[in-house]
């Protein structure tokens, strides 16, 4: 009688048993990691938000200065010239130029390359060139950019003697190489995907491994197959280093490869490598340039996932 | 098989033999053909594999033979110069691996926790999707826009500078989808069952996340903080960006102090080159003098990054030959 007056008492006071006290302290350490959790994924989307937020800012400031349609039209770019001009087309050639070249020489590679890996080579040769075409993808590119320069731009003098210094061409082909080990790695995860009972069927029809490779597998794998295309375009488009040291500084409209020319993101590093004030238009101009990169590069970013995720074949 | 039943058809019925046969070469004369497609094309895929491959030792051979007359001790301990000869990489390795510490500080928690967030908390609703659309798109941005919202944001909004803390700040948001999608990756490949059973004995979300599912998925994170890394120290456009100097023959203050309290935060806002940076600055020179510690700094920087990247991609095969659940 007395322990159990004693017992109420204590319960009164507490309001709650010390053992559903001590689940509630669990229950808001429980909500406090939560959050902290969430802040940390929500730091992702801060990121983004924070990115669009600064580019539209200094280009909104840059575009009270410069009309949009001078921006998009004009074809000359010369900001930090007495004369200035801002009419991103130069850049944009530079930037396309140099992208096609990279392409041209990243996708036969890389998708012969892929197909060899996923339908000829043997399962031993596949485990050491897979990561080594991992380590390719991870090799700075600074150090391509070098290569580019001091390798391959002489390399080229050689054929053809009146190649300048700084050219399109040589910093796009290393482009390209350095877009190989990516696009090889992803059109062969495709092309692994495809289920062996396809290939099976085409060799029980008496098919080679080649005829099965080019009308079975691939067509199988094509989107994404092209997915890897598109993400290697992106990543040509927004490469700085190898540009910035290879392909010269000249904003000039010219899709001509043996020509010296300007990229977006060699502007960039341009105007950023010298000293411009804060503020100054030509500040401005770096984020406007900016501005249109993201754009480029997102608009393939998302082809590519929409390829990938409409054209995917379920098996 | 083939050929015989051919013939005993070709000797019951004597009219169509010679059609059979010239059929018969004509099929012949096809499959020597596939055969030797098949053949050709292997000769193609192989050379270029080997194109890709070679390319790489090409680059690394030719950073060595250019670069090799630098490999010695004081290119490690002189500050950098205006004559080739005496230019070394002390305040570059220096600033490298100080900005590398604040990179691992901000992207390793970050990233984990959002990796965590989004396998093990995260309700399947439309925001959860946002989070996940905005990751994947994180990392196909090129590197140079992080240098422009560190310019914009950190160096003039918040006012930190031109320093290493906001480089390492940059590279830690550039690394960070990669850091939260090798954890998703890691935390996905442990069965449900391990979880349900923590749960059975009555362990809280957080104590089955952080003791089993954590712990379980540690070596997959550090292969994806390990990659991260590699490609945060050769970055070189994000910093560019920012302005980092590129001449500096300073060290920063050290972090460490001989009196108490024995850290001191000042080095976090000193002026700083990094290893990428300083290959840049010697590779615009003309002068080819520079040109040969360009090609040294380049040899170093592939030969770090390769073999951290060598080293995650081995724990990554070891962990997924090791583990059977």
């Amino acid at each position: 009688m007395n322990t159990a007056t004693m017992v109420q008492n204590q319960s009164l006071e507490l309001t709650v048993s010390p053992r559903l006290a001590k689940n509630v302290r669990r229950n808001i350490k429980e909500r406090i990691i939560e959050f902290i959790l969430m802040l940390a994924a929500l730091s992702a989307v801060a990121t983004t938000l924070s990115i669009v937020a600064i580019l539209l800012y200094e280009s909104l400031s840059f575009f009270k200065t410069v009309s949009v349609v001078d921006f998009f039209t004009d074809t000359q770019w010369t900001p930090l010239f007495e004369d200035a001009h801002y009419g991103i087309l130069p850049l944009v050639s530079g930037t396309l130029t140099t992208s096609a070249i990279a392409l041209a020489v990243a996708i036969p590679i890389g998708t012969i390359a892929a197909i060899y890996l996923s339908e000829f080579a043997s399962h031993k040769t596949r485990e050491i060139v897979k990561p080594i075409l991992e380590l390719l993808v991870g090799v700075p590119t600074i150090v391509f950019g070098y290569f580019a320069l001091l390798f391959l731009t002489p390399l080229l003098q050689k054929i053809f003697p009146e190649l300048p210094g700084f050219n399109m061409l040589s910093a796009g082909i290393v482009m390209g190489i350095m877009i190989v080990p990516y696009i090889a790695s992803v059109a062969e995860d495709a092309m692994r995907a495809v289920p062996m009972s396809m290939r099976e069927g085409s060799y029980a029809m008496g098919a080679t491994r080649f005829q099965t490779a080019i009308r079975v597998v691939t067509p199988a794998a094509v989107s994404g197959i092209v997915a890897a295309y598109i993400l290697g375009i992106s990543r040509a488009v927004g490469e700085t280093m190898v540009v910035a040291v290879a392909a010269g500084q000249q904003p000039i409209v010219s899709f001509n490869p043996i020509e010296s020319a300007a990229t977006i993101t060699a502007y960039i590093v341009q105007v950023a490598m010298g000293d411009l004030p804060h503020g100054s238009i030509g500040y401005q101009s770096i984020f406007a340039a900016g501005l249109v990169l993201m754009v480029m590069t997102l608009c393939f970013n998302i082809l590519g996932h929409m390829v990938r995720k409409k054209y995917r074949e379920h098996y | 098989m083939s050929t015989n039943t051919t013939q005993d058809s070709a000797t019951t019925h004597a009219a169509p033999k010679a059609s059979v046969l010239k059929d018969l070469d004509a099929v012949r004369a096809m499959i020597k053909r596939h055969k030797l497609n098949d053949y050709i094309f292997s000769l193609i895929g192989l050379l270029a594999l080997m194109l890709a491959l070679l390319t790489l030792l090409t680059l690394f051979t030719d950073l060595v033979m250019d670069g090799h007359e630098r490999f010695n001790l004081e290119f490690f301990t002189d500050f950098p110069s205006r004559r080739a000869a005496h230019a070394g990489l002390l305040s570059a390795w220096v600033g490298s691996a100080l900005v590398m510490l604040v990179t691992f500080i901000v992207a390793v928690p970050m990233g984990i926790g959002a990796g965590l967030y989004l396998e093990e908390y995260a309700p399947k609703n439309w925001f959860s999707d946002i989070i996940e659309i905005n990751v994947a798109n994180l990392a196909g941005v090129p590197s140079i826009i992080y240098g422009l919202l560190a310019l914009g944001l950190f160096v003039y909004i918040l006012d930190l500078g031109q320093s290493i803390l906001t480089a390492g700040l940059t590279l830690g948001l550039l690394i960070l989808p990669i850091v939260i999608v090798s954890t998703r990756e890691s935390i996905r490949a442990i069965p449900i069952a391990i979880r349900e059973a923590a749960y059975a004995v009555g362990a809280t979300k957080w104590q089955v996340v952080y003791d089993h599912v954590l712990k379980y998925s540690y070596g997959g994170i550090l292969t994806g903080v390990i990659i991260g890394m590699a490609r945060a120290l050769g970055e070189t456009a994000p910093i560019i960006t920012i302005g980092a100097l590129t001449f500096i023959a300073f060290l920063p203050p050290s972090p460490i102090t001989e009196v108490a309290p024995f850290i001191n935060f000042e080095w976090l806002s000193s002026g700083f080159t990094v290893l990428p940076i300083q290959m840049f600055n010697w590779l615009s020179r003309p002068d080819h003098a520079f040109h040969i510690n360009a090609a040294a700094t380049g040899a170093l920087i592939i030969i770090v990054t390769l073999l951290m990247n060598g080293t995650a991609i081995y724990l990554r095969y070891k962990i997924r030959k090791n583990i059977k659940w």
